[in-house]
């Protein structure tokens, strides 16, 4: 075992990959001499070479679309989208193709291609650095959506999405790179070494994508979560004095419907928490599902705390992001209705 | 009066009703152009951008360096393709004006370029094909039955009835899936190509766009990425002039060749007479060799002309001349190979007519078994059930419950057809 941050861990899940799998090669923008903007892939291209750790022209739509030739012709590609900001150019690559390739050709051609892109906000990244577009690529059949919420998670996560015959769309929550975040951006950072799921074994071991983890136990009301959100909805929760379960979803596609129902029909009560902006977002398909499988346990109506629906303002960061205050409100409320 | 600016709006030489007027396209004499090198440096060889390498001449004789010196056997081979190809198109054209298929697009007029490309590639070469290139499929020696099964989408379709017509696929001979989105398969075939690199494989990849699809920014990702790795693939570019009603003005045609961007990314641009099967062959033989001894990638512009409409689904009487195939200055590419044959004194007219005959018989016999595995409106069917699958490898737990949900109301429908629901009194 060692302590990792999640810079750190994904690093080593790449590490471990490319050590055991000739087939594992890296591409993206900065990812290879320089080792990235955020240092994600930092020494990799030194042990492994340039055949397998390349740079890339900046064009993220040529990125994926050699990522999935790569695929077609039996590698294992892990591409890398700077930011989820700039996956756009993409995006035809990644639902007309990547996405269809298995269902069009009857499983004759399928590329297992990862997308790794760094998403979220809270680092004075204005509207072009802080999006968290997961929602657009969960309603795209065909790929699979996962978003760690630590160092743990993210290596073990990164190498099963590696693993997968099926293209995975990694997004990971930049704020919480160095360290679990509460919300409060003027408390000092916390590292992950003092946080138990800093602890990250050195070599290959698998999260399965489809499962989702219980953060916390507790009986009076659910907390629907993912990536930073759950450690400000950890903060949240402290504050409101409620004692409230915490599931974090981890992956949001294919989704671990059990885990959350269960946690739900039991405690009756529900928030779920996104940063990403609120209309047709991921929480509208946790809360339909909760509905359809909870509805006759629910104490109250169940509440959505999100981003505001409008892009992420530079300026105004911490008045849109959906920070422990307006969880603890949430929760209030859902305790409060009948 | 102050200078402004005002818009150039590109149109077509002819519209509906007008003559048709060729004059825009350079035609440069056969064996004029000269055959460098395939180690030659993309700065010393921009003029094959420009001119147009055309083996072929008006005597139908093989002329000049390009000349592939093919046996004449093999050019009976290329000319029973060509022909097999375009018989196939117009069964299916009527086929589809039966209504028995939904769909059909055409290659006539561009056999040579499937056709040509198809034999100078070597078997192992990854193909990825735009819709028009069904000549591809039918010298790789792709049974008939499996296409047209494809068309019909029935019990024998090797896409289980999920996609349009003419969007095959053929994994054990490597010839890639077919997308609706056009251009997405050019950068694709970039990063096959890529990878064969990586894996110091001697294999090598060939895309084709149409004019048209490439002002798509997928065009340009292929370029710069072929370029910046040196890949080992072919970038074809086939002209035909027209995307649907959008005639190669659009994409930028006339003010450069469309071969001429080749040179801009730093790979070598070659214009080709499309129509030549000789010149194609012989270009593209040129590209493979430069490609497989690590030269990188080649971008070959074929001039041709759609003489069919874009689609089934298409009226070309609606914005061009009706008869303009005609006036093409650079003809008929099955009629100018069997032209070439004959002055060998290796075909006839006479053998023509029986390879014509033997052919259509062939496809007939095809189309006759294609259809005693299921017709768009009987025979055996597809099970619906198998839309769920492929979607992943594993289906995940939410499809399977989709898919028991199909099942459910299936089995409620077919057992109400045996049992009808008693119909409901009407009042008075």
């Amino acid at each position: 075992m060692a302590r990792m941050n999640m810079v750190q861990a994904l690093n080593s899940a790449m590490d471990v990959m490319l050590e055991r799998d000739p087939r594992v090669v890296i591409l993206g923008e900065d990812v290879g001499f320089f080792g990235g903007v955020f240092r994600v892939t930092d020494g990799l291209q030194r042990k492994y070479g340039e055949h397998r750790v390349l740079d890339t022209p900046i064009a993220e739509g040529g990125i994926i679309a050699a990522a999935i030739g790569m695929g077609v012709n039996g590698l294992k590609p892990v591409a890398e989208i700077q930011f989820a900001d700039y996956i756009y150019p993409g995006f035809d690559q990644v639902v007309s193709e990547l996405a269809r390739l298995r269902y069009r050709s009857a499983g004759e051609f399928f590329a297992p291609v990862t997308i790794r892109t760094p998403c979220g906000g809270g680092i004075r990244g204005g509207q072009t650095h802080s999006q968290s577009p997961e929602s657009i690529f969960t309603h795209v059949c065909g790929i699979k959506v996962v978003m760690p919420s630590n160092p743990y998670d993210a290596k073990g996560l990164l190498i099963s999405s590696i693993e997968d015959e099926d293209p995975v769309v990694f997004f990971e929550p930049k704020r919480i790179y160095n360290g679990p975040f509460d919300g409060d951006p003027h408390k000092p950072a916390v590292p992950w070494s003092a946080h138990p799921r800093g602890e990250v074994p050195e070599g290959h071991y698998r999260v399965p994508i489809g499962r989702a983890a219980l953060v916390r136990e507790g009986k009076e009301v659910s907390v629907l979560t993912y990536g930073t959100m759950v450690h400000v909805a950890e903060a949240a929760v402290r504050l409101a004095g409620v004692d409230a379960e915490i599931v974090d979803v981890r992956s949001m596609a294919p989704l671990d419907v059990d885990t959350l129902c269960t946690s739900v029909c039991k405690t009756g009560r529900c928030v779920v928490v996104h940063e990403a902006t609120r209309f047709s977002g991921y929480g509208a398909e946790l809360v339909a599902t909760v509905q359809e499988q909870c509805f006759w346990n629910l104490e109250a109506p169940v509440q959505r705390v999100t981003g505001w629906d409008t892009p992420y303002p530079h300026a105004f960061e911490w008045e849109y992001f959906p920070g422990p205050a307006r969880i603890a409100a949430a929760l209030k409320q859902v305790m409060e209705a009948a | 009066m102050t200078p402004r600016s005002r818009l150039h709006v590109p149109a077509p030489p002819a519209r509906p009703g007008q003559e048709p007027d060729f004059s825009y396209v350079q035609i440069s004499p056969a064996g004029a152009v000269n055959r460098p090198d395939v180690t030659a440096s993309v700065r010393d060889i921009e003029n094959l951008a420009l001119e147009m390498v055309r083996v072929l001449d008006d005597e139908h004789r093989a002329v000049g360096p390009w000349d592939p010196h093919l046996e004449a056997s093999e050019l009976q081979v290329a000319l029973r393709h060509m022909l097999l190809t375009r018989l196939f198109d117009d069964r299916m054209q009527k086929i589809q004006r039966q209504g028995r298929i939904s769909f059909y697009i055409k290659s006539t007029g561009e056999e040579a370029v499937a056709v040509a490309q198809g034999m100078a590639l070597q078997p192992g070469d990854m193909l990825f094909p735009s819709y028009r290139q069904q000549g591809l499929h039918v010298v790789r020696g792709r049974n008939l039955v499996e296409l047209m099964c494809q068309c019909l989408s029935n019990t024998h379709d090797m896409c289980k009835g999920r996609q349009m017509p003419i969007m095959y696929h053929w994994g054990s001979g490597n010839i890639f899936t077919i997308s609706g989105n056009l251009a997405t398969q050019f950068p694709q075939a970039v990063g096959w190509a890529m990878a064969a690199a990586i894996k110091g494989e001697d294999r090598i990849a060939a895309s084709w766009i149409g004019e048209g699809a490439s002002a798509e920014a997928d065009f340009h990702y292929a370029m710069t990425f072929a370029a910046v790795y040196q890949a080992p693939v072919i970038l074809n570019l086939v002209n035909n002039q027209w995307a649907i009603s959008t005639f190669q003005g659009f994409a930028g045609g006339e003010h450069k060749t469309f071969a001429q961007r080749g040179p801009g990314y730093g790979i070598p641009g070659i214009r080709v007479d499309g129509n030549d099967f000789l010149a194609v062959y012989a270009v593209t033989q040129w590209a493979a060799q430069r490609a497989r001894q690590s030269g990188g990638p080649t971008l070959i512009e074929h001039v041709t002309y759609r003489a069919a409409a874009h689609s089934t689904s298409d009226d070309p009487s609606r914005y061009r001349p009706k008869e303009e195939w005609r006036a093409w200055p650079l003809g008929d590419p099955v009629t100018r190979l069997k032209q070439h044959l004959i002055a060998l004194g290796e075909w006839s007219e006479e053998r023509h007519g029986r390879l014509e005959k033997e052919l259509e018989a062939h496809v007939t016999a095809c189309w006759k078994e294609a259809e005693s595995y299921g017709t768009l409106t009987g025979g055996p069917s597809l099970d619906p059930l198998t839309m769920f699958e492929d979607v992943f490898k594993e289906m995940p737990p939410s499809l399977a419950r989709q898919r028991e949900e199909l099942r459910a109301l299936r089995s409620a429908a077919a057992a109400e057809r045996r049992q009808p629901a008693p119909s409901v009194a009407k009042k008075g």
